[in-house]
């Protein structure tokens, strides 16, 4: 099978080039991960990230054929040849497919991604009921791979300061739990031109999204909120 | 490379950000301590998010339920080999630190009126082995990870310090034997360095990833044992390995128990449900080195399915497509892509596969390290903690309940936590760094870096992987034990460097001791 694959070591290459590779797979190999590793073996300078193989770690985010997504859980029969691979798009690249996400989780973390809750809690758990906790349902399962907020125009013009689908999605879980009291306070982190409102619903994170989550449904009942609060 | 490396001082240095890390550090980052936490992947990598099913805790929200009949089941599961007193200090202490989890946030499923729902799992009685009982705590099929998250978002909350994607090297031990720090790599720059702590704590998870065929995480590699091995200290238990009965044929991936517990059936050739044969009690539901052995012993004599008649299948159709939906989402996906089958028509093509570590680094329930000296065999190592699956308690014995993984990692790593908070750190002093604190790490650490040929490391680790998969297997014998073995060792030692290595080390440990 033949790869294109995207290549920087910045402590050896002038600038990024790609490099191609073609390689025999074993039958065995079904998913994208498994021939990016048997390509490590012919190449072991070849780097990328993998942890769970199986799509909930979030590690092995990467462009593939030009749409973001998880290698381990890309079948390669659906692949076309030559597969081109690179490093998720508007974040800086610290080597090969991998790229540097410290302003991918700065943002998360602007959102307090924590329930907050300053009752004292009760002997046992907090009683909700099972319609309140559907309500996180498409909201809570999201594994921070940065597919989405990397296939963002908007983030790839702000990433300093448009929080991005991952965590505009974090902070609508934490809005629509029902043991959360910080409402006031999580609206007012984000009434602001760039954190919330560069969202202009353009919507490639829904396309890329491998949880098959919709962080733009979750920024429009944010959006809804604060204007409902405003009148 | 210089002599020696630059030093970072905290009270506490932990090394792994999965479940049982993070719920130390956020102990002792709550008390004011400083504390870092190094991984070598981003702490919601860790392979604590992997776990599906539940986490077990008798809150008897849906029937009457007692952390006696939790005890007597882990026991049981353990085939009586866990240590007792640390088992009831678990399952004494599991409906409260589940209580916890839920007042930091974690999303866990609910009863119509508002309590935790909690589902059927293997092993999981009501009156000391009577009949099921629902026990285990849910986030659908992603329990850990919802945990991970969760405590990763606490620990956010507290200000825990990360050093994210660092590779923790050797422990140091200074003259007296005590661990005063570790050695560790920041992958990013290659930059080496020593963390000098008053307690460190391995929270490096398990080593499914030794043997071809696992449940486990690429990262599960064993790391925090191999750092106690190097620095002379023993290990315990490290024969006793789970096989989950339910990995996907092929692929290893782990689907969950809980789909037996919401009520999923084994199936072979003849589409018999075998588990009646076995276990005319619990059936598909008993603990999963029964089932396991049933699985094997159903496809050694000649009643797998498929062409090979190697795997058998696990049916869930008739569980209809809501239960399936809403209580095993992700299976349904993992099916989907992983084994081609949707579970809503179709069965499911699974083989007992390697998932859990029982042995360890031997602990007490305060997560301190202990090891024989001076004729008492569980002499503390000062200064050095473990905790969650690199640790041997042991909770588990010779085969783990299913969902006591979570739950270890979450009532040792807050009883470690607190151990470390009381023994007031803030006020002592740091022990001195022995002089060659970095020697060790920094000896081959140069000898990698000027290395020019040698074999490679994926050539070693396969044949390594395959020679535990073919002699350590769901049964094992004295014949392929003692042929297995010396196999493992010589390919562990194809390396005549590593083998230096090794040796220098010993050196050390014994110098130390």
């Amino acid at each position: 099978m033949k790869f294109r694959i995207y290549r920087y070591d910045p402590e050896k290459d002038a600038k990024p080039y790609y490099r191609d590779y073609d390689i025999e797979l074993d039958p065995h190999d079904r998913m994208l991960l498994d021939a990016l590793i048997r390509l490590k073996t012919v190449d072991d300078s070849l780097s990328f990230r993998r942890s769970c193989r199986e799509g909930v770690c979030g590690s092995d985010a990467m462009n593939i054929n030009g749409t973001n997504g998880l290698a381990c859980v890309t079948n390669l029969k659906t692949l076309k040849e030559p597969v081109e691979l690179r490093p998720l798009p508007g974040l800086p690249v610290i080597r090969d497919l991998i790229v540097d996400m410290t302003q991918f989780f700065k943002q998360y973390h602007s959102i307090k991604p924590y329930l907050i809750n300053d009752t004292p809690p009760p002997e046992k758990e907090r009683l909700q009921s099972p319609a309140e906790r559907e309500r996180l349902d498409g909201l809570y399962e999201c594994i921070l791979c940065a597919c989405c907020s990397t296939a963002c125009p908007s983030f790839w013009w702000n990433p300093d300061k448009f929080v991005g689908p991952a965590g505009l999605l974090a902070a609508y879980r934490f809005i629509a739990d029902s043991r959360d009291q910080a409402l006031n306070a999580r609206l007012d982190n984000l009434d602001d031109p760039y954190r919330l409102f560069r969202c202009h619903t353009i919507m490639n994170c829904v396309d890329v999204c491998p949880k098959g989550l919709n962080p733009t449904a979750a920024i429009g009942k944010i959006k809804d909120i604060m204007v409902k609060r405003a009148i | 490379m210089a002599k020696s490396f630059p030093v970072m001082h905290f009270d506490a240095v932990i090394v792994g950000a999965g479940g049982a890390g993070m719920r130390a550090s956020l102990q002792l980052a709550e008390a004011g301590l400083s504390v870092a936490v190094l991984s070598k992947v981003f702490p919601t990598r860790s392979h604590t998010v992997a776990a599906q099913g539940g986490i077990g805790a008798s809150l008897g929200n849906m029937s009457e339920d007692s952390w006696l009949w939790h005890m007597y089941d882990t026991i049981k599961g353990s085939d009586w080999l866990g240590d007792q007193d640390a088992i009831e200090y678990m399952c004494k202490t599991a409906a409260d630190v589940v209580y916890e989890l839920e007042h930091f946030g974690m999303p866990f499923d609910r009863n119509d009126d508002g309590t935790l729902y909690q589902r059927p799992f293997g092993g999981h009685s009501a009156n000391f082995g009577q009949k099921p009982v629902q026990r285990a705590c849910a986030v659908a099929d992603r329990t850990g990870h919802a945990l991970l998250h969760t405590l990763y978002q606490r620990n956010v909350r507290a200000r825990t310090q990360f050093l994210v994607e660092w590779m923790a090297l050797d422990l140091i031990r200074d003259a007296d034997g005590d661990v005063v720090g570790v050695t560790a790599l920041e992958m990013e720059t290659g930059e080496a360095m020593i963390l000098h702590a008053k307690a460190t704590i391995l929270a490096t998870g398990g080593a499914g990833r030794i043997f071809a065929a696992s449940t486990n995480a690429f990262i599960n590699t064993g790391d925090g044992l191999g750092m106690v091995a190097r620095a002379g200290l023993p290990l315990e238990d490290m024969e006793m390995w789970q096989f989950h009965p339910t990995g996907v044929a092929g692929a290893g991936i782990l689907i969950t128990e809980a789909v037996r517990g919401e009520g999923g059936i084994l199936l072979n050739a003849n589409g018999e449900r075998f588990m009646e044969r076995y276990a005319p009690n619990l059936k598909d539901l008993a603990s999963r080195d029964v089932v396991s052995r049933s699985m094997d012993q159903e496809i050694k004599e000649g009643r797998g399915c498929g062409p090979h008649k190697d795997y058998v299948l696990l049916k869930l159709d008739h569980l209809g497509p809501d239960v399936i939906i809403k209580r095993l989402p992700s299976i349904r996906e993992i099916s989907i892509k992983f084994a081609n089958a949707d579970p809503i028509k179709e069965p499911i093509p699974v083989v007992p596969t390697i998932h859990y570590m029982m042995g360890g680094i031997p602990t007490n329930v305060h997560g301190q390290v202990v090891a024989p000296k001076d004729g008492d065999p569980n002499s503390v190592v000062p200064g050095l903690f473990a905790v969650g699956e690199c640790a041997c308690v042991s909770v588990h014995g010779a085969n783990r309940l299913g969902t006591n993984s979570l739950l270890d990692l979450i009532v040792f790593g807050r009883a470690t936590g607190n151990f470390i908070v009381s023994e007031n750190l803030k006020a002592a002093p740091h022990k001195p760094l022995p002089g060659d604190a970095a020697e060790a790490s920094r000896a081959r650490l140069a000898r990698i870096d000027n290395a020019t040929s040698g074999e490679s490391v994926s050539a070693v680790a396969d044949t390594l992987r395959k020679t535990l998969q073919a002699h350590c297997g769901v049964f094992r014998n004295q014949g392929l034990l003692s042929e297995g073995g010396p196999r493992a060792a010589r390919d562990a030692h194809l390396d005549q460097r590593s083998q230096q290595d090794v040796q220098h080390r010993a050196r050390r440990g014994a110098r130390a001791r």
